[in-house]
């Protein structure tokens, strides 16, 4: 397969044999070099062969191999003759990031960095084994997946202005918890309320440096501002939906010769649409399990600091299929480890930004910097309006275990100045900065392919991992 | 070792061995079990007990051991050791030992096993099967 050079920082993979559409990747050259080292060109051209499928496959400049789809692979499709597939959202459903900004300032923080890591791992169930706080009977939870962070505000947990800044709402439309299995409910209900292991985590980070003050300012962002992001999804209940569909869908219609995990149903299919309301319940779990986990990192903060104040920015997806128009159509985009990033005008984003353009969070690897971009109007144009969602992996878990010791992990991030909280060994050496790309530079493509702009940048101190 | 883990950038992808099927299976659920709570000793408190029907050995597979997830997220139930495992015809019996999961401090969060690169294979009489687990 030829990869053709169309720009620094954008390549296409021609259609050929059985792909539908072509595959553009954007890249700079040594990013490309990494991304052709494992499978995920081949998961694009696999994603390019589904029925219905529209324009492009974008594949962004963090991506990696996954199964079925690549990690930071976005697909569109045409809602009469398209397919919708599981395995090309992932199994966490609705694996999302929010950031929080507040009050408080660098120096605010300074000589009580300890005490506050271990405060907030306290507050925040995270690890497997240790649910969230919450007891949930069966009617209760059918109403967050209906609600999703819009049930947790009327419960008490944060107010209207913070879903005000959540993608969607906070709700994602059309969940159907009739759709959603006991067993995938069973996983779900202790687990409301919890960070989860691995890549999971909370940070307090610094604003270092602004790119455009402008769009700072509105995204109500200044230098030496103390911020705080959660990355989390769905839990188990998420994990489930998507087994079970895959199992359902494999039963009814068998999967694709050249992937099992691409297994599929049409759009329109009521398989397809049973799935998609499933979907959207697990989605809205983990709004709702981000809005709890920002109430409980208010309420521990306020010990710290009694007027602090910690607003939501936005609230992003990045595993998750939506009705979206493009050019006056609306198509199903399907996201696996990517950003939305709308550009200025559109209705989905909050009133506030709707100006300047949507709040793109990407956060870095643990101990590496995070970055707020802005969406723009030629990411509409050029990657279905989707630009990067990390740094992205580039050594594997087995690799990571050889390379380092818990000592060495330890030293490197007190060596960065960051005061680490972790439920094991494990997170603390699989997660390390050298297990990922360079978020740097994942940046720099997306901002000079103009399909998310940067805005600032963020320096970790305090790290709570599962 | 009836198992090994295999390079894979983002999940972790196995391989487990057996004189046979059942040998396969536990092999399997072992290499699962490595990855969810690593190498702490958990005690046998408990029993549980399932039983799975399925269309065909790899699907039987991922369901096995998928069971072992719905144990822990759902009941809180961390696997020590299968004590017992009858499979035939595409269904299997399995008695499994463990205890409460909040005993243990432990982090790795599988989220799914998946369909990715799966096979099961009999080959001279020995079955070996893959797996790579979402975490």
């Amino acid at each position: 397969m030829e990869v053709r050079k169309i720009s620094d920082v954008m390549w296409e993979v021609e259609k050929t044999g059985k792909m539908n559409v072509p595959v553009t990747i954007f890249a700079s050259e040594n990013l490309l070099e990494k991304i052709k080292q494992d499978d995920t060109i081949n998961q694009a051209i696999n994603m390019a062969s589904l029925p219905g499928v529209l324009k492009n496959i974008v594949v962004c400049p963090d991506a990696h191999q996954g199964y079925g789809a690549c990690i930071g692979g976005v697909s569109a499709f045409d809602t009469k003759t398209g397919v919708i597939s599981p395995g090309e959202i992932g199994y966490d459903i609705n694996c999302s990031v929010r950031l929080l900004k507040t009050n408080l300032k660098a120096e605010d923080i300074k000589g009580k960095e300890k005490e506050i890591v271990h405060s907030l791992f306290r507050s925040i169930p995270s690890g497997v084994g240790r649910g969230g706080k919450l007891k949930l009977d069966q009617k209760e939870l059918d109403e967050v997946l209906i609600n999703g962070a819009q049930w947790a505000i009327e419960k008490g947990y944060g107010n209207k202005e913070d879903w005000q800044h959540i993608e969607e709402n906070g709700k994602l439309e059309g969940a159907d918890p009739s759709a959603v299995s006991q067993r995938a409910k069973g996983r779900g209900m202790p687990q409301l309320g919890s960070l989860g292991a691995g890549n999971h985590f909370l940070d307090v980070l610094i604003v270092d440096e602004i790119f455009d003050e402008n769009i700072a300012k509105t995204f109500g962002l200044e230098k030496d501002q103390v911020v705080i992001m959660i990355h989390c999804g769905s839990r188990g209940l998420g994990h489930q939906v998507a087994s079970d569909y895959i199992k359902l869908m494999d039963e009814k219609y068998g999967h694709p010769e050249f992937d099992r995990d691409l297994v599929n149903a049409p759009i329109n299919s009521e398989l397809g649409q049973k799935y998609l309301g499933a979907m959207a319940c697990a989605a809205n779990f983990a709004f709702a399990n981000k809005q709890l986990i920002t109430h409980w990192v208010r309420e521990d903060l306020k010990h710290y600091f009694p007027n602090l104040k910690a607003e939501v920015v936005y609230d992003v997806c990045h595993n998750i299929a939506k009705f979206e128009k493009f050019e006056n159509k609306e198509v199903l985009i399907i996201r696996k480890g990517a950003t939305r990033s709308f550009g200025p005008g559109r209705k989905e984003i909050p009133k506030d930004y709707r100006e300047v353009g949507q709040p793109v969070l990407i956060p870095g690897s643990m101990g590496t910097p995070s970055y707020v971009l802005c969406g723009t109007k030629k990411a509409e144009k050029i990657s279905w309006g989707s630009t990067a969602h990390g740094a992205g992996r580039v050594k594997s878990r087995t690799q990571a275990n050889k390379d380092m010791t818990l000592e060495n992990a330890k030293k490197d991030m007190e060596e960065r100045g960051i005061f680490v909280e972790s439920g094991g060994k494990k997170g603390l050496i699989e997660e390390s900065p050298s297990s990922y790309k360079d978020i740097d530079e994942v940046i720099k493509v997306s901002d000079e392919a103009g399909i998310g702009k940067k805005v600032a940048k963020l320096k970790p101190i305090l790290v709570v991992i599962g | 070792m009836p198992y090994r883990f295999l390079e894979h950038t983002a999940d972790v992808k196995f391989r487990a061995t057996g004189e046979n099927l059942n040998e396969m299976f536990i092999s399997a659920a072992e290499a699962l079990n490595e990855t969810i709570r690593g190498d702490i000793k958990i005690l046998e408190q408990k029993e549980k007990t399932f039983e799975i029907k399925e269309k065909d050995v790899e699907n039987l597979l991922y369901n096995f051991l998928e069971e072992f997830l719905f144990l822990l997220d759902a009941e809180n139930f961390l696997v020590s050791k299968i004590k017992s495992i009858e499979i035939k015809d595409n269904e299997l019996k399995c008695i499994v030992t463990g205890d409460s999961a909040e005993n243990y401090k432990f982090t790795n969060d599988v989220k799914a096993i998946t369909y990715s690169n799966m096979f099961v294979r009999e080959e001279n009489g020995k079955f070996k099967c893959q797996v790579v687990l979402d975490v």
